[in-house]
């Protein structure tokens, strides 16, 4: 790594490592995000994207590593690292007793924006999420949406070098978690702003510069989406015929592509170009073929091409279902 | 510097906000030591007769500066234990990561606590009247001194209480085996110095025994009901303020 290298990157990770009881959490991760662009994790649930995020952002400590945030070392400059990252957590941190406007005024005393600029600046930020008219109702009134593009509008309130977000679609309906989405596209094109996000969700992290696949504290692959992607080779046939068996065969003859069984007695793989080899196939394959998809890589793919196993199996549904509950949940 | 005492004031004016906001819970607030004072005392005086002795006038009196604690206890107590609620609701989070020390962070929620417990406390002592204890600015800004170090003894022992417990659950069992017994035996609401000896032993590590003691002695002006001087009262009351806000900051600090 060169010295323009050092210079454009905000974060800096080495060699990362969080035990909890001695179980390793994180284990000995190294990664660098440069400034300005979208960094992404990409991981099931219980991967330790979390918990890396919650190192850099000085709330946890961490077992042993090196982590630097524009310059500061994590365990000996906190403050200076807290006043340059905006956050918006995986699950809701707002003050939902007071309103909206309150709650930008709560955030920007404590990172001491003068109070003339905060005015400004909180005016600024809801009108960015869509929340000007609504600035002065209670946060208990806001549907799970305006919560979290109220807690974007928060993260930037300050003018963060680094905004993080973690899951800031989970438990949203897909409709609002597009516009989210939108919104961070949104803040990218008209901020200079180093963006680092954490998704289980695999196309979400598609607008991301560059991804990191973190599975069980390690991180197995990081390249842009595109890159990653063309790892696989190639598009992705699914395809049910009369004898798999004798199919899977005939396809690695052809190939030189191992199918994979999948649910329902469908069979996988992956080939160069797909428009071209599936009238093949059709006319010359030796059983017959009920049905048959041809499709672009997806991240999804990516993960299970590296991990052997799907993301989305591994998303207890349980632990989604909870955290939906406790956002609508309200005070008693 | 001034960037900690922000961060003090910041959190302190959540509180305050969050508190004129609660109706209910103001309102909610008076029933208990109205319900206390009116029903429980006047019915227990009364019962003076039955079994014999009079002095039933005098026991209201004795019993009113310690409804104006059980406030105070009560009041402090929660305000610093909504640290727990704040943890279960997210709101902890935007408050540690945000450039201020968690020390500054504890002092904002003690004052917070405190000072809508002398609040809640001075709203109680509007009832003085009614029983004939005569108030005067003086005796009332001295007393306000009283509550605001019992106040802020009760909160800094929420303050240790949250940053150990982190459950809601435990809210409860909290409530039922430590403030209740230290309502009880503060001499609230029977003097100490006159029951058995168990009682007076435990009312001696009772923090809460010395603020009413100090409470009553500067409302009621009477030494025969005083168990301490009120110099003693008070060096105990800021001693305990100071060492348990030191034990408080150090375990708030060193949560992850």
């Amino acid at each position: 790594m060169n010295n323009s290298d050092i210079d454009n990157n905000v974060i800096e990770v080495e060699n990362l490592v969080k035990e909890f009881r001695g179980l390793r959490a994180v284990d000995d991760i190294s990664f660098s995000v440069k400034k300005n662009e979208i960094f992404g994790f990409l991981g099931p649930n219980g991967a330790g994207k979390t918990t890396t995020i919650n190192m850099i952002c000085t709330l946890l400590s961490k077992t042993s590593g090196k982590i630097t945030l524009s310059g500061h070392d994590v365990s000996k400059e906190r403050n200076k690292i807290r006043s340059c990252i905006g956050m918006v957590f995986q699950d809701p941190s707002l003050d939902d007793r007071l309103t909206a406007l309150e709650n930008l005024h709560f955030h920007g005393l404590l990172y001491n924006i003068p109070r003339r600029v905060l005015k400004k600046r909180a005016e600024e930020v809801l009108e960015m999420v869509n929340l000007t008219s609504r600035k002065n109702s209670l946060v208990m009134t806001y549907s799970g949406g305006m919560k979290r593009r109220l807690e974007i509008a928060r993260g930037l309130l300050h003018y963060p070098e680094v905004l993080f977000l973690d899951e800031p679609t989970l438990g949203l309906d897909p409709q609002t978690r597009n516009k989210i989405w939108d919104y961070i596209i949104k803040l990218k094109k008209s901020k200079e702003i180093t963006i680092f996000l954490t998704s289980h969700y695999m196309e979400e992290t598609e607008i991301c510069d560059r991804i990191a696949i973190i599975d069980r504290g390690k991180i197995i692959a990081l390249d842009t989406p595109e890159n990653l992607k063309n790892k696989i080779g190639g598009d992705i046939i699914t395809l049910i015929s009369e004898n798999n068996i004798k199919l899977k065969e005939y396809i690695k003859n052809i190939t030189g592509a191992e199918a994979h069984s999948e649910k329902e007695d469908r069979i996988r793989f992956e080939v160069k170009d797909s428009s071209r080899f599936i009238p093949k196939l059709i006319k010359d394959s030796p059983v017959k073929i009920l049905s048959i998809t041809a499709r672009k890589p997806t991240l999804n793919d990516v993960f299970l091409d590296l991990t052997g196993r799907e993301i989305r199996e591994e998303n207890a549904n349980s632990i989604d279902n909870m955290r939906m509950r406790m956002r609508g949940r309200t005070r008693h | 510097m001034k960037k900690e005492l922000t961060g003090v004031y910041t959190v302190w004016l959540r509180d305050i906000k969050r508190y004129f906001r609660d109706k209910p819970r103001i309102i909610g607030s008076f029933a208990q030591p109205i319900l206390f004072l009116f029903v429980l005392g006047t019915g227990i005086a009364s019962s003076f007769s039955v079994f014999g002795g009079g002095g039933g006038e005098d026991f209201l009196n004795f019993m009113f500066p310690g409804i104006v604690g059980m406030t105070v206890l009560f009041t402090s107590f929660f305000s610093a234990m909504s640290i727990v609620w704040d943890r279960e609701f997210g709101f902890l989070r935007e408050i540690l990561v945000a450039p201020v020390s968690r020390t500054s962070i504890v002092v904002g929620k003690l004052l917070g606590g405190s000072t809508i417990a002398m609040i809640q406390g001075s709203i109680i002592l509007l009832f003085a009247p009614f029983l004939k204890i005569p108030i005067t600015f003086v005796i009332f800004f001295k007393e306000l001194g009283i509550m605001f170090l019992v106040a802020m003894t009760i909160s800094t022992m929420g303050i240790i209480l949250a940053s150990v417990i982190k459950s809601m659950q435990a809210f409860q069992v909290i409530t039922n085996f430590l403030l209740m017994p230290m309502f009880f035996l503060s001499g609230a609401l029977f003097p100490l110095n006159q029951t058995v000896k168990w009682m007076n032993i435990v009312s001696k590590i009772n923090p809460l025994s010395y603020g009413i003691d100090a409470m009553r002695f500067v409302l009621l002006n009477d030494a025969s009901l005083q168990l301490y001087p009120l110099w003693l009262d008070i060096i105990i009351l800021v001693f305990l303020v100071l060492a348990l806000s030191v034990i408080g900051a150090f375990l708030f600090n060193r949560q992850d």
